[in-house]
């Protein structure tokens, strides 16, 4: 070759950079060091769409708010009745004029968050509902859902999980990628656990037979331990009836820590409490010695140990027939906190990786299968210029994978998918310039003007095609999820790269063999 | 080699009618069979639900399952065998409301794994637990009883008669966003589609654009007023071949004609067959389009080429010759297609299986709606002068 053309340069650096971009995958470690991510689909991995319940928030607020106002009305001596959350309003009474001056007094002064709602006085009766602001429940929805999102970062960073990947989703939805998750029933577990820690007493005066019967007496309610039998999986229920009141929560906890039990070997979770939490343990535990303490997470009893004697220092031990792994989980919730609000889960979707190695493996075996039909039927087809349009195959599927890589999109099943269609449909490219081609070698003209007028003609063609094709992928970027998107993304990458080595690479072939090889005849 | 001889001249618009009665019976057949099943069958991606595979250790039966299932109270569930027999691999899927799914698949997983397996029962001991100062655990004594082993975790695991392969939980809400998401993706392709067809072949950029955004608009008004979005759908389509009829916009109308043509048929097929819609089959779908327009607007770019160059032959000689023209290079396209999408169908696995069936459907409807419904379209207005 004399004269190596721009051309020669451009199709060679494309080559050079795309042959960099791929080795990677190939575990040849090169300079761009960039590998093709797999999808959850084909690694195997668990994808999680969660949603707050920022509801729950909003109604816990105004709850403990509430608690806080019972509280200061007792204080000040404020005769009321009937205070009651519903649903966002608080519902209260309160009766007695001297009580109805200190109470507007306490809620100017102290309550300036609530807004009044409905205020009615009936002689010296005076009854309030009382809610938050909009804004100020749109902030603590926003907060809860941001919170919620901080959590479960924390609970995954601590369990490790290579390259999760957690976000928000709309307003209050967050999504949960954990590719290559081992035990991904755990990991649920671990991220959908609100975690809220209480520790209520437990009411030894009534028996739970009778209020299982009737209503629980006032002020308490029924809790159930749940137990499962690891060897027969069966589970066992066993209900408690607990003060209502909740005397201590984990909000207090400096740290969690799984430790072994020396003596039975069994392991346990041990808590610090901060120094508050420290003070009102020590309390709760020198006025009720010889009373159950009841250790509730999520509404769920753990264990009732008897408190066997005053504890000071603020530190505990949760204990209970764990599994190692369910204290290390359980330590893990407690140290990241608790949900602020509860999530639910509306979208889960698994894959086992045996199945996604199965899927790759299927999904390259059709591949290799339908190019080399597709090879030795050009071959067939078109003879010399059959093995150009093989050649630009090929390099066609490497700058596919190069983009991948390049661009660290994700490659899914649907995404292989894609990929083996393109396989089809950039001969198309070829297929056009080719029979043009012959077109004009019919109408009797030399090989290198019918190449020439073969492209010009066929160029316009072959752009609209594509562009077309290229819109819907596009389309399907933006409105697909997940795999599907993998689709349009390894389907746009295929359009461009047949555009490519069809109009490019391909016709530097053609030309160099007409041109420097000074071919006569053309096998087409 | 040659398969198409370069003289060759079928009469495709002489058999214009044939074709268009064929086109009309198979749409006819598409929607009785959608109205008899009630509408598509769709899958937990848009209906909800959750789909469990599972993997066997020994050979099972559907009933042994279905049993084991019974127990927990679904027993509407559907069981199928998954791939070839000896695998003993079994898909279970549920439409289970929204509020029982959550931890459903867990139970699933349980019992099934239990269902196959010998267990021991053996009685939970009552226990309880003290609470200790940790600083003086010596001190008070733990009534605590250890009832079993600790049994490791890992080994349990190897041991397992089953392996869950796949899990996949939609909540309906979620299938809902999904299903017009999807939707909505195919009415933007159609309409970006339209603009880059208009502005190409008549030079109507801004009449289609124009055209479009005022759909894209109106689309959205209804939407947020809270009109069902499948209804918004097929009343935007029906406005807009009204609308291309006025403004003329021959060669939109033509490509257009024949998407939608296409994507009914395989619809269709798709419920004749009672396979159901998943997202890859949207995806599937959204390839048909692009692949169908592909061979609709190569036509289309010969129609435009000849009718400049033949300005004494009739419009209906023109497209004849076009299709002629391009008869050789369509058939080899499709084949060549149509030869990975085989490979995918019978080599790809399960998953991909529905996905490459939809895919064949589409290239060979596509090839045929691009010679017999997109073109002769174009004869429509001629007729009228």
């Amino acid at each position: 070759m004399k004269n190596i053309s721009l051309r020669t340069v451009i199709i060679l650096l494309v080559l050079f950079a795309s042959l960099l971009y791929v080795l990677p995958s190939f575990h040849i470690d090169v300079w761009p060091h960039k590998k093709i991510n797999l999808g959850l689909d084909l690694q195997g991995g668990m994808h999680l769409v969660l949603e707050v319940e920022a509801e729950k928030a909003v109604e816990s607020t105004i709850e403990r708010m509430g608690n806080d106002l019972r509280r200061e009305m007792k204080t000040n001596h404020i005769k009321f009745a009937d205070l009651k959350r519903n649903v966002f309003k608080l519902h209260l009474k309160v009766l007695g004029n001297e009580s109805i001056d200190k109470f507007n007094k306490v809620l100017d002064d102290d309550f300036q968050e609530f807004r009044i709602a409905s205020r009615k006085q009936n002689g010296d009766q005076l009854t309030i509902v009382l809610d938050l602001p909009d804004s100020d429940v749109s902030e603590i929805k926003k907060k809860a859902a941001e919170q919620a999102l901080e959590t479960i970062r924390n609970r995954i960073d601590e369990f490790g999980v290579s390259e999760p990947d957690i976000r928000r989703q709309g307003e209050r939805r967050i999504l949960v990628q954990l590719p290559g998750v081992k035990d991904p029933r755990r990991a649920k577990d671990l991220i959908g656990k609100t975690a809220l820690l209480e520790f209520k007493l437990v009411d030894d005066q009534h028996s739970v037979e009778e209020a299982l019967k009737k209503t629980p007496p006032l002020g308490t309610e029924i809790l159930y331990q749940v137990v499962e039998n690891r060897q027969t999986r069966r589970m066992s229920k066993t209900p408690y009836l607990v003060e209502k009141r909740t005397t201590l929560t984990g909000e207090y906890l400096t740290d969690a820590r799984v430790n072994i039990d020396s003596q039975y070997n069994e392991p346990y979770v041990s808590i610090k409490f901060n120094k508050k939490g420290a003070r009102l343990f020590e309390r709760i535990t020198e006025s009720n010695v010889q009373r159950r303490l009841a250790i509730v997470l999520d509404n769920k009893i753990h264990s009732a140990p008897v408190i066997q004697e005053r504890i000071s220092g603020g530190e505990a031990r949760i204990t209970g027939s764990f599994t190692h792994e369910e204290a290390h989980d359980l330590a893990i919730v407690l140290r990241a906190g608790a949900l602020p609000a509860p999530v639910h889960i509306l979208e889960e979707r698994t894959v086992g990786p045996s199945l996604g190695k199965d899927s790759i493996r299927k999904g390259i075996a059709s591949m290799v299968i339908g190019s080399i039909f597709v090879i030795i039927f050009m071959i067939i087809y078109y003879q010399v210029a059959g093995l150009i349009a093989d050649l630009a195959l090929a390099l066609n599927i490497i700058l596919i994978a190069a983009g991948l890589a390049g661009f660290q999109a994700t490659l899914t099943l649907p995404g292989i998918a894609g990929i083996i269609l393109t396989i089809g449909m950039a001969v198309d490219a070829n297929v056009l310039i080719f029979e043009r081609i012959r077109e004009e070698l019919r109408v009797g003209k030399s090989p290198l003007a019918a190449v020439d007028a073969g492209y010009s003609k066929a160029t316009l063609t072959i752009l609209d095609a594509n562009v077309t094709t290229l819109i819907a992928a596009v389309v399907l970027f933006q409105f697909g999820t997940g795999p599907v998107k993998g689709f349009a993304v390894t389907l746009s990458l295929g359009v461009i790269a047949s555009l490519f080595t069809a109009l490019i690479v391909s016709r530097q072939i053609f030309d160099s063999l007409l041109i420097n090889r000074q071919l006569r005849s053309l096998n087409i | 080699m040659q398969f198409i001889q370069p003289d060759i001249n079928l009469d495709f618009i002489g058999k214009r009618l044939i074709g268009f009665s064929v086109s009309a019976t198979l749409i006819l057949i598409s929607l009785l069979s959608l109205l008899c099943h009630g509408g598509p069958k769709y899958g937990i991606d848009f209906a909800g639900g959750t789909l469990i595979q599972i993997k066997f250790s020994e050979p099972t039966t559907v009933d042994k399952i279905k049993d084991a299932l019974k127990t927990i109270d679904i027993s509407g569930a559907s069981i199928q065998q998954y791939g070839e027999a000896s695998n003993n691999e079994y898909l279970v899927r549920a439409d289970i409301a929204y509020k029982k799914l959550e931890g459903l698949s867990e139970k699933v997983q349980q019992v099934l794994i239990q269902a196959v397996s010998v267990t021991t029962e053996t009685e939970t001991s009552e226990s309880t637990p003290t609470l200790e100062n940790s600083e003086s655990s010596s001190a008070t004594a733990t009534t605590q009883t250890v009832s079993q082993e600790v049994t490791d975790d890992q080994t349990v695991q190897a041991t397992l008669p089953a392996e869950v392969r796949r899990i996949e939980m939609v909540g309906p809400q979620v299938g809902k966003d999904l299903r017009e998401k999807a939707l909505m993706a195919m009415f933007f392709a159609l309409l970006f589609i339209t603009i880059y067809i208009s502005g190409r072949f008549e030079f109507k950029w801004v009449v289609s654009a124009i055209m479009a955004l005022g759909m894209i608009c109106g689309v959205y008004v209804f939407q947020k007023m809270g009109v069902s979005m499948p209804f918004l759908i097929v009343f935007a389509l029906i406005l807009s071949m009204i609308l291309f009829w006025f403004l003329r916009l021959q060669y939109a109308m033509g490509a257009i004609t024949a998407l939608i043509h296409d994507v009914m048929i395989t619809v269709g097929i798709f419920s004749l067959s009672d396979k159901e819609f998943t997202l890859p089959i949207i995806a599937a779908l959204l390839t048909i389009i692009g692949y169908s327009l592909n061979d609709t607007i190569i036509v289309f770019d010969r129609i435009r080429e000849n009718s400049r160059k033949l300005t004494r032959d009739t419009f209906d000689k023109v497209i004849n010759k076009s299709i002629n023209e391009t008869l050789s290079r369509t058939i080899l396209t499709s084949l060549t297609t149509l030869i990975v999408v085989l490979t995918l169908f019978l080599f790809g696995g399960g998953i991909i299986h529905d996905f490459a069936f939809a895919m064949i459907i589409g290239v060979v409807i596509g090839t045929y709606s691009s010679i017999f419904v997109a073109s002769p379209i174009l004869l429509l207005w001629k007729v009228q002068k």
